[in-house]
């Protein structure tokens, strides 16, 4: 039992309806500031609860596999890091990113609002708690992706929502199965019985609505169709948390813990993941090549990038999966890094067209320096982190002897270099074009989020040693110790 | 299982409307139907011909309860299922006005200032 798992969901919620019910006097300091404390006390939180082990908590007190039952084994500590860290610095950014909008209040309620609910999936310990939470995530960031209701921003937020809904709906199928087949929504008690009954075949059902349901909201290509609408089309400290966060939390870690822990994964689901995985990666990098808006680049490479992790997660070898959950902290560093900045640009110079900027390098000397630390990081280039993920990705398809996907991992790596370079070429370097020349730096609240990013990225490279050994291993442990789960959760039940 | 078959085809309608329908709110009704047909699936699993409440009175020996009461966590499960429904309903409406505000049509065709 420990009483402070709640809290992860508990704290955001009551921020957001404190932020609501205060709004009525103070409409413009106090949501910003609020917000920015709230998430200050989850990152203490993390803190506290670092390297206890696997912690549960029983809600009402009803054991397993009767009752709710929270779980933060390694990781979740991971996801939650993730969530947390990036949700943090985001909130920092929109402190002066948000004047350009008029209504704060339900800005920050409903991004508090979206981290209780990424929060509650990192930590749900039952099939039916992981829909409500992954749920909450994902209404709050339909609303968020439309909050500028101009004519793109609702189109954009219209298409997410219905593509959205599909998936949830296709989760919650999937969930009714596997109650129908096993009799219990707890994830450690499913997994029991599907040890001890093996050959379900209406589990078979159950993995294909799974897979469709958590690739939509992964954005994965057969069924990519909404997010290189959605990302652009939100306020970029949204972007950065659905690129960032919200497409790992919900998507891939939901589906890895599903088919690692609970289903238990077949050859034919790692076939599936490496499938879509290298399709991802491809096609999400070829689209990118086209692009002449700042934001949508980034979302196709978004795509390209989630390719790698589920690489890395079909191989299914340990180095696989240490190789996709280090490239999923990366990623969340570099992409959220990337995705501000671009929110910094568009503040200064109005605009997000490569071909109209030029020479930001002169006018915003520290943002452009962040968001060249994000496109080097990005594209692999040695001393910052991006290489090393790739690198152990690319290891672990060597060492399972899947040379064809070795090759992919590596051409997908080339074509990244080759437009993030025309990102730089074009928008950093170059003459000061027309658009460029009243830009000045941005403000210091959005100026400071991208410094420690990009410290992030440049530190987790060079000392990538020990935060493999320190994070990274223990998850993937978890990960791959599908036994260990049932027995930490259930214990001797 | 005939129950089962017409769900299953209640689902399919729903998914045949959020694809193949242009209208929005045709759309809308699509994800309402399918959202439906899930909570009916659930409601199926619990089902049980001429059961009983799952309240354990005195009168009653549990080998008969347990062969005549529903399963009462399905239900519990659709309650939920069917407020997060509300909530996404009402979102995708708000938004439907918005954009017929925006773009003065509900034809999904000729609301395509983005491309996938």
């Amino acid at each position: 039992m420990d009483v402070r798992l709640p809290l992860f969901v508990v704290t955001p919620i009551f921020g957001a309806i404190i932020i609501l019910l205060v709004g009525k006097w103070d409409k413009k300091i106090f949501p910003r500031v609020w917000s920015i404390i709230t998430m200050a006390f989850l990152l203490l939180l993390i803190f506290l609860t670092w390297n206890k082990g696997t912690l549960l908590h029983f809600m009402g007190g009803w054991e397993p596999p009767y009752g709710i039952v929270l779980v933060e084994d390694s990781l979740s500590l991971l996801i939650l890091l993730i969530i947390n860290v990036v949700g943090f610095l985001s909130i920092v950014f929109s402190y002066s990113y948000i004047l350009r909008y008029e209504d704060y209040l339900r800005f920050f309620s409903m991004f508090l609002l979206m981290i209780a609910g990424m929060n509650g999936v990192a930590i749900a310990g039952d099939l039916f708690n992981l829909y409500v939470f992954l749920e909450i995530a994902s209404i709050a960031s339909y609303a968020l992706v439309g909050y500028g209701v101009g004519p793109e921003e609702l189109e954009a937020s219209f298409k997410y929502l219905i593509l959205g809904v599909l998936a949830s709906t296709l989760i919650l199928f999937g969930i009714a199965i596997i109650y129908a087949a096993t009799g219990s929504v707890s994830m450690a008690d499913v997994a029991r019985f599907l040890i001890n009954n093996p050959g379900n075949r209406a589990v078979l059902l159950a993995s294909g609505f799974f897979l469709m349901g958590f690739s939509l909201k992964a954005g994965l290509v057969p069924f990519h169709a909404w997010l290189p609408d959605a990302h652009p089309a939100a306020p970029a400290p949204i972007s950065a948390m659905l690129s960032g966060v919200l497409i790992k939390v919900l998507g891939i870690y939901a589906m890895i813990r599903v088919f690692y822990h609970v289903i238990g994964i077949t050859p034919m689901v790692s076939q599936i993941f490496i499938g879509m995985g290298g399709l991802s990666m491809v096609v999400g990098a070829l689209m990118g090549f086209g692009q002449d808006d700042m934001k949508r680049l980034f979302a196709f490479s978004s795509i390209s990038q989630m390719g790698y992790v589920m690489i890395g997660i079909g191989l299914g070898t340990p180095l696989g999966i240490f190789g996709a959950l280090f490239h999923l902290l990366n990623h969340a560093g570099y992409k959220s890094l990337l995705f501000l900045s671009s929110g910094a640009i568009e503040r200064e110079t109005r605009t997000r067209k490569l071909s109209e900027l030029g020479g930001l390098r002169e006018k915003m000397p520290v943002t452009s320096a962040a968001s060249v630390v994000g496109s080097l990081s990005i594209s692999g280039v040695p001393p910052f982190n991006g290489f090393w993920s790739k690198l152990i990705i690319l290891l672990a398809a060597f060492q399972s002897r899947n040379f064809l996907v070795a090759g992919i991992v590596v051409f997908t790596a080339f074509l990244t270099l080759t437009y993030y370079l025309r990102f730089q070429k074009n928008a950093i370097f170059g003459s000061v074009s027309e658009k460029v020349k009243g830009a000045h730096e941005a403000p210091i609240p959005m100026v400071m989020p991208l410094v420690i990013f990009a410290i992030f990225c440049l530190l987790i490279g060079v000392f990538n040693h020990t935060i493999i050994s320190g994070i990274i291993i223990p998850a993937g442990q978890i990960l791959l110790d599908r036994a260990g789960y049932i027995m930490s959760v259930l214990g001797g039940v | 299982m005939t129950l089962y078959f017409l769900d299953f085809v209640l689902f399919a309608i729903g998914i045949y409307a959020l694809v193949a329908k242009r209208h929005i709110v045709k759309k809308i009704l699509g994800v309402a139907i399918m959202e439906y047909s899930v909570n009916l699936f659930l409601i199926l699993i619990g089902f049980k011909k001429a059961g009983v409440a799952p309240i354990l009175t005195k009168d009653m020996d549990l080998v008969t309860f347990i062969k005549t009461a529903v399963d009462p966590l399905p239900q519990a499960l659709v309650l939920t299922s069917i407020v997060i429904g509300l909530g996404t309903l009402a979102l995708m409406v708000s938004i439907a006005i918005r954009l017929y505000e925006r773009y003065g049509t509900f034809d999904m065709h000729e609301i395509n200032r983005l491309r996938g």
